[in-house]
């Protein structure tokens, strides 16, 4: 058995300093257990986060990227996989919280999410490592060397809810919060403050003219 | 202007303009408009960094990811690609306000000089329609010179942290 939040609390207990892309209810959990200005609160558009991870693992090719991806999510978007797969980034680890269910829209099951072997395509997409893990003493005992390895490495974890967490929504989809990551980011790759940042520098949207 | 002026755009000016703006990256997926002119030679070019995606909508979250890491990257899909990316766009370019470039052709423009709303087809008709809606800056690339302005509206999306989208309305040449 492995409950969610006990599997993110093994997680952030060997990585507590990286960059991380999270969606719903991962990130809800994972914002609490492991509060981090590099947590990038990935939502509005299903099926993104492992996407987002990309271009952040090659834009910052020395820093670890890790990946929490919904079962719902990633099902949205199983090209991604190949994607990742080709452009093969050693330094993202893509961890699927498999929970069977649309946890955060009303817990409604996930059409064959019972039977998915998310690991499977993954290695036939060209990760080159893959991991599933359904009790939380092995994902204890392999999470340190999976966190060493150089990938694309994917993780499916078969999740039970666990313990709940508050579902903070005005974080996570607040600029401020994008504003933090992009703060942090820069500070960790450049040593500075982002130079454009869209609160600060853009003119509203709204107010834009349309150009042919 | 008719079937007789119309210019023809070359890939290369676009490959130049790309350069020039410092666009490392190139998310694609292939549209005939642009796969000849150039999609191919992009992938055959030293300088660029192309990422292949499955399906456009990647596209948009690979380059905000670049994005964040302050690297200039384009996104070169068809309309059809476009119009199934709206949510994407709509959350991650537009109301995250993140300098997603999109290059667009139309396919199945007619090659008469028309504006892309007279299309004769429903998916290049709302395109622009669309992209007014969404408050998405828009430039035709029409001729050779309109490529080479690419450099400087790329320039602007990232000094404003804001999406723009190019819209590519015939053929590009191979050179
Ligand atoms: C394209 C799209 N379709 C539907 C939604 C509505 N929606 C938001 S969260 C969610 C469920 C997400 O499920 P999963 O990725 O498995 O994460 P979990 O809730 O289980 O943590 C849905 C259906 C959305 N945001 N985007």
């Amino acid at each position: 058995m492995l409950a969610r939040d006990e599997a993110l609390k093994v997680l952030a207990a060997h990585y507590t300093d990286g960059i991380t892309v999270g969606v719903y209810q991962s990130i809800f959990d994972w914002m609490q257990i492991r509060p981090h200005p590099l947590n990038y609160l990935c939502t509005g558009a299903m099926g993104q986060a492992a996407s987002h991870g990309l271009g952040i693992a090659i834009g910052a090719p020395n820093e670890k990227v890790v990946v929490l991806d919904g079962d719902g999510s990633l099902l949205m978007n199983l090209g991604c996989l190949f994607t990742i797969g080709h452009a093969a980034p050693e330094n993202l680890v893509h961890f699927v919280i498999h929970n069977r269910t649309y946890e955060v829209n009303g817990d409604f099951p996930i059409l064959g999410s019972k039977v998915l072997l998310f690991e499977e395509i993954a290695r036939i997409a060209g990760y080159r490592h893959t991991f599933v893990f359904s009790e939380i003493v092995e994902f204890k005992l392999m999470i340190k060397h999976i966190l060493e390895l150089a990938g694309p490495v994917f993780v499916n974890l078969h999740v039970e809810p666990g313990e709940s967490y508050r579902q903070d929504y005005v974080a996570i989809h607040s600029s401020e919060s994008r504003a933090i990551f992009r703060s942090a980011l820069h500070a960790r790759l450049f040593g500075h403050q982002p130079e454009n940042e869209p609160s600060k520098t853009s003119p509203d949207y709204s107010a834009n003219e349309f150009h042919q | 202007m008719t079937a007789n002026t119309l210019a023809t755009v070359k890939g290369s000016s676009i490959i130049s303009a790309l350069n020039h703006a410092s666009v490392q990256t190139v998310v694609a997926l292939p549209d005939i408009v642009t796969c000849a002119g150039l999609l191919w030679p992009l992938s055959k070019d030293p300088n660029i960094r192309l990422i292949p995606v499955c399906k456009e909508d990647e596209g948009i979250s690979i380059c905000a990811g670049l994005s964040y890491c302050n690297q200039r990257s384009v996104l070169l899909i068809q309309h059809t690609g476009f119009l199934d990316s709206l949510n994407a766009i709509r959350a991650i370019a537009v109301e995250y306000q993140l300098p997603i470039v999109m290059l667009v052709g139309l396919q199945g423009m007619e090659p008469d000089g028309r504006d892309p709303s007279e299309s004769d087809h429903l998916g290049i008709r709302i395109i622009q329609p669309i992209c007014e809606a969404m408050r998405l800056t828009t430039y035709l690339i029409i001729n050779d010179a309109s490529a080479q302005m690419l450099s400087s509206e790329i320039e602007k999306a990232y000094e404003f942290s804001q999406p723009v989208v190019f819209l590519i309305t015939q053929h590009l040449s191979a050179d």
